[in-house]
């Protein structure tokens, strides 16, 4: 049985000592790390020995725990073998809005680190799905004290529930060559700019903010972002013709795998020289992303907004469609903040209590969407105009049109 | 009486500043990359205008981290990199270096303190996951167990670069898909398989009735008086086992040793390159929940991984291939048996239709 110990005190732990074998990093000896720091992990391994034993979780519903004054940002986390395992009756998670780009100082981290420890598990994600740099399992007594640390040290929490969550972006200019807007810059500025609706839930769900600095959408913007920004281009490709004759030299089939697997064949290689028709591009990034040092995305840079993503709790998987098709870089920052207030203007008006603002597109559809947040429609928004001719024609105004 | 004057509360301060932590050679370069080229697996050279070449060492983690390995990561960003470190949206932990002769003895600390290199371009990255049940109430299955087993047997696929192309595998432990698992080349999803079990007693004390109806995708759900009391009864052959009830009612249990497993599901993808996006695919509806190893959903993985590895063509993703080539032969090559339930029964069925006489045979 999992609550029976060895004569040192430490929990039996058959089951997950085998996770301690093997070539890739173990979280079993990540847990046991943090038993020499702190109470709880202890008790962490001997509930998850359970679960392991009985093929079953035993953390209970979260609860509502927080800090003053924020709705967001505390997970609340209550054992449902509390007598077994009391050091880990309240583990509750705080989520801490992490740098753009997960960049850090090893100073930076200490903090975090020190504070960790003396006031929780000393256990982390580094980091979570949306982002965040979690801190796993503490008290509720602890959490107010471990914000106020924290802040003191520059940090602040992050989003849960029903508010804005924690942005976050690719790496983008820090050290990629085909980041076409400052992500980083825009991911801290949209944060700053929304700190109330990050702390505090007001939405009728939750709503995701994805910064990726071009078409390979290095953070899934795509996938897991109600907006997703994603960079791109306007004008050609920047094209170095020498370049394009060494990777030639060194063996890249140029014909086969660069022309060949473009989705619009909009290149040619006649054996000495690459032509790219750019209108016909779409900017797949292909094949710059085959010849980085020979292909370059364009000079005219900015972004593309789609919108409503999400994992498919409720209705569906959905991933984002294009809203606007190209936004320049130096815009950026204004346009979105204005069509955000158009956007939570409208969900907070029309959706419905967790509903993704990409469940109530699909609800609704998209025509009236764009009427309700004042958007022209365009042929870049759709894959293909209706192929039925089921037409809600609207009353025609005026007189005859 | 006197009291202890307490500090001013600080709060909406957000995260630190976006360039507070760059490192001076990111700084001085930011926004002035040229281009990158490929050292060896795990390690990138990207070159700036100015000609400054910065060097990335990147690291497998268990995304579980404990407060002393931080402080071993802190050690060697002190020894390698001026102090600076990052992280990867897939969860490496990253060092940016200046001088590329810290290259190998960076690597070779790393591998003392047991992280493989590795994870760029054609390899298997990282397992984007989820927090399983070391942290979650809605998890079918473990998270971290799942991931610690496929990687143990995929590591040399982490630290080489072997594969047609990037192959990304992600685990998410139930239908919420914290993991967003849905556009992965490899997804494990956990997933229940009976309606939840409601605790009458529970439910009349801790939910709405109204909002809980309300939850259910497919209307299964409908109000019922149980022992006198407000409660609610499922109409099982219209739950599909979502657990979007449970997230607003803790008496729908979903949690069932005996029934829940896992799932396998394959050819998504983000990325806008050659093909659009895409979502993941049903190649196995069902593999038995077994810790510590899970050696069926191992296998299964392996499996998929090995027959992409030998069939795919150069720059093919997963999902890629298999569009190319079909779906009879996906399961013909790995031999996984095609089922009612990989057709789909859900809202807009009729669109993954075959609605074609192209046909392979």
């Amino acid at each position: 049985m999992a609550e029976s110990k060895n004569g040192n005190g430490k929990p039996k732990t058959e089951l997950l000592d085998e996770l301690e074998k093997g070539p890739w990093p173990s979280f079993v000896k990540e847990i046991k790390s943090a038993c020499a720091g702190s109470d709880s992990p202890k008790d962490l391994l001997g509930q998850l020995e359970l679960s392991y034993q009985e093929k079953k979780g035993h953390w209970k519903h979260g609860g509502l725990v927080g800090v003053l004054g924020y709705g967001g940002g505390v997970i609340g986390r209550y054992s449902d073998v509390p007598e077994q395992f009391p050091k880990v009756a309240h583990f509750h998670t705080i989520r801490v809005n992490q740098p753009a780009g997960w960049f850090y100082t090893s100073e930076a981290l200490r903090t975090v680190c020190d504070i960790w420890e003396k006031r929780g598990s000393g256990l982390t994600n580094m980091h979570g799905s949306t982002g965040d740099l979690v801190l796993l399992g503490t008290t509720t007594d602890q959490l107010e004290p471990a914000f106020q640390e924290l802040a003191r040290a520059g940090f602040d929490l992050g989003g849960s529930g029903s508010d804005m969550r924690t942005p976050s972006c690719c790496v983008g200019m820090a050290r990629c060559e085909w980041a076409c807007y400052d992500t980083m810059k825009i991911c801290y500025d949209l944060t700053m700019d929304y700190q109330d609706e990050l702390h505090r839930p007001a939405f009728p769900y939750k709503f995701k903010i994805k910064a990726a600095g071009c078409p390979n959408d290095c953070v899934a913007s795509i996938a897991r972002a109600d907006l997703s920004i994603i960079g791109t281009w306007k004008d050609d490709i920047q094209q170095d013709d020498a370049e394009v004759a060494k990777y030639a030299a060194a063996g890249v089939n140029i014909q086969r795998d660069v022309c060949g697997l473009c989705p619009t064949r909009c290149m040619e290689w006649d054996g000495k020289k690459l032509t790219i028709s750019n209108a016909e591009c779409t900017r797949c990034m292909h094949c710059i992303n085959v010849m980085p040092k020979a292909l370059r995305p364009g000079k005219e840079r900015g972004a593309a907004i789609l919108i409503g993503s999400k994992a498919p709790i409720v209705q569906g998987a959905l991933l984002s469609s294009v809203l606007v098709p190209f936004i320049p870089a130096a815009e950026l920052m204004e346009t979105i903040k204005e069509l955000l207030s158009r956007l939570w203007e409208f969900w907070d008006e029309y959706g419905k209590a967790r509903e993704r603002i990409g469940e109530l597109i699909q609800r609704i559809g998209m025509p009236a969407f764009l009427d309700g947040i004042g958007l022209e429609p365009a042929p870049e928004m759709v894959s293909a105009p209706r192929d039925n001719p089921f037409i809600f024609f609207q009353p025609a105004q005026g007189g005859d049109k | 009486m006197t009291t202890t004057p307490q500090p001013p509360r600080i709060t909406d301060i957000g995260p630190p500043a976006y360039d507070k932590f760059l490192p001076p050679i990111v700084k001085k370069n930011y926004g002035l990359w040229k281009y990158h080229e490929n050292v060896a697996p795990g390690v990138l050279c990207h070159v700036a205008e100015s000609g400054d070449k910065l060097y990335t060492v990147r690291a497998a983690s268990p995304r579980i981290l404990a407060v002393q390995t931080i402080r071993k990561f802190c050690a060697l960003a002190d020894k390698y990199c001026g102090g600076y470190l990052r992280f990867t949206s897939r969860n490496n932990v990253e060092f940016l270096l200046t001088d590329p002769a810290n290259i190998a003895p960076l690597k070779a600390d790393l591998g003392k303190l047991g992280f493989p290199v590795g994870g760029t371009n054609n390899s298997i990255s990282n397992i984007v996951h989820t927090q399983g049940w070391v942290h979650c109430h809605s998890a079918a299955t473990d998270a971290s167990g799942l991931v610690k087993s496929v990687m143990d047997a995929l590591c040399d696929r982490f630290t080489q670069e072997n594969l047609p192309a990037k192959l990304r595998i992600a685990v998410a432990c139930c239908l919420n898909m914290c993991g967003a698992v849905h556009c992965s080349d490899i997804a494990i999803l956990g997933v229940h398989r009976v309606p939840p079990k409601i605790q009458h007693a529970l439910l009349s004390k801790s939910c709405e009735v109204p909002t809980l109806i309300a939850s259910c995708p497919t209307g299964a759900i409908r109000p019922a008086t149980v022992d006198g009391k407000n409660s609610v009864e499922v109409i099982p052959e219209q739950c599909m086992y979502c657990g979007n009830c449970y997230t607003v009612c803790p008496a729908m249990t979903m949690n069932d040793p005996e029934h829940d497993g896992l799932s396998i599901w394959v050819g998504g993808k983000v990325s806008n390159a050659r093909s659009q996006p895409k979502f993941t695919k049903l190649a196995i509806p069902y593999l038995p929940n077994n810790p510590p190893r899970w050696p069926e959903v191992v296998k299964a993985v392996t499996t998929i991984v090995d027959v992409y590895a030998k069939h795919a063509r150069k720059y093919e993703r997963m999902g890629e291939w298999i569009e190319r080539v079909g779906w009879p032969k996906f399961f013909q090559l790995t031999g996984f048996e095609f089922t009612r339930y990989h057709i789909d029964d859900f809202k807009h069925a009729g669109l993954s239709y075959a609605r074609s006489a192209q046909i392979r045979y």
